[in-house]
């Protein structure tokens, strides 16, 4: 895709915005709207359009697929372990009061914001991974038969 | 409660994710379809009975946007009160998913995990079985 020179100089630019407005969803979430789920897409989304544009391998260097593999189990585990923590804790699963025994709103925020990571980093995993599971195999099609 | 989150979440999946996946699966398949000899009766009737149940559930739930359905009366109102003093976060959709509904969120991650694991099996398993496939006849022809 050499040829592409709009689309490479677009993308470059864009890329890091979508990330970092991948970011601002993630841990704003709390007080506009957003959260884990929409930041994981917006994130997976970032590399797709660079895996688009810059070929498969090279998003596969930025982003390695045993990396997007083991992250697709870290955020769950991240989520249920908040939830054993509490446990620990003495408090009900993912009760997030355990967080900060002495002031529990503040438990609530920062177990909302850990939860929410474990969404985001799942859902950003999954999203890659199936677009690296649907683009690395071989089309049937070569560019001339389109 | 006014779930600009949900919106956010459809928009950023069907404009970022479900056309990359469709022209990858595009990209995948052939042009023609195989004819098929089965008879199209079976799967019709299926889909139309469940159909008609679906429009059936639909008959009792409240019209959209009715003040008076239970939703808007007690549900509703009982969350936005209890927000701000137990949860303390301004975003009343992020409080009940992460905080009074935490377990349908681990649940929901769950499945997102799952899903993608299956995806995982199923395409790249094929894969990695097909190299096999095709690297067993030269080993063979080499030996």
């Amino acid at each position: 895709m050499r040829h592409h020179l709009i689309l490479r100089v677009i993308t470059k630019l864009l890329v890091g915005t979508i990330f970092l407005f991948a970011l601002y969803v993630q841990f704003h979430g709390d007080y506009s709207p957003g959260g884990g789920f929409q930041a994981g897409v917006i994130m997976a989304a970032g590399f797709i359009i660079y895996g688009l544009v810059f070929t498969l391998d090279k998003a596969q260097q930025v982003f390695p697929p045993w990396l997007v593999h083991k992250l697709i189990a870290l955020g769950v585990l991240l989520y249920a372990g908040t939830g054993i923590y509490s446990l620990f804790a003495g408090y009900a699963y993912l009760d997030y009061a355990a967080l900060d025994p002495h002031h529990p709103e503040h438990g609530q925020h920062y177990g909302i914001l850990i939860v929410e990571l474990g969404v985001g980093i799942t859902v950003t995993a999954v999203m890659v991974a199936v677009y690296y599971a649907f683009a690395s195999r071989a089309p049937i099609l070569s560019d001339e038969d389109w | 409660m006014d779930a600009v989150d949900v919106a956010f979440t459809e928009a950023a999946v069907g404009a970022g994710i479900s056309t990359v996946l469709m022209l990858g699966t595009l990209a995948l398949t052939a042009r023609s379809e195989r004819s098929s000899s089965r008879s199209s009766f079976v799967p019709l009737l299926a889909v139309l009975v469940t159909g008609a149940a679906l429009v059936y559930g639909t008959l009792d739930m409240p019209s959209f946007g009715q003040s008076d359905a239970p939703a808007q009366t007690h549900v509703g109102p009982d969350y936005l009160e209890r927000i701000p003093h137990e949860v303390g976060v301004p975003n009343a959709v992020t409080a009940i998913l992460a905080s009074y509904r935490g377990y349908d969120t681990l649940g929901e991650t769950a499945v997102v995990f799952a899903a993608g694991i299956g995806v995982l099996m199923l395409i790249s398993g094929l894969r990695t079985r097909r190299r096999k496939e095709e690297d067993d006849p030269d080993t063979g022809g080499s030996a």
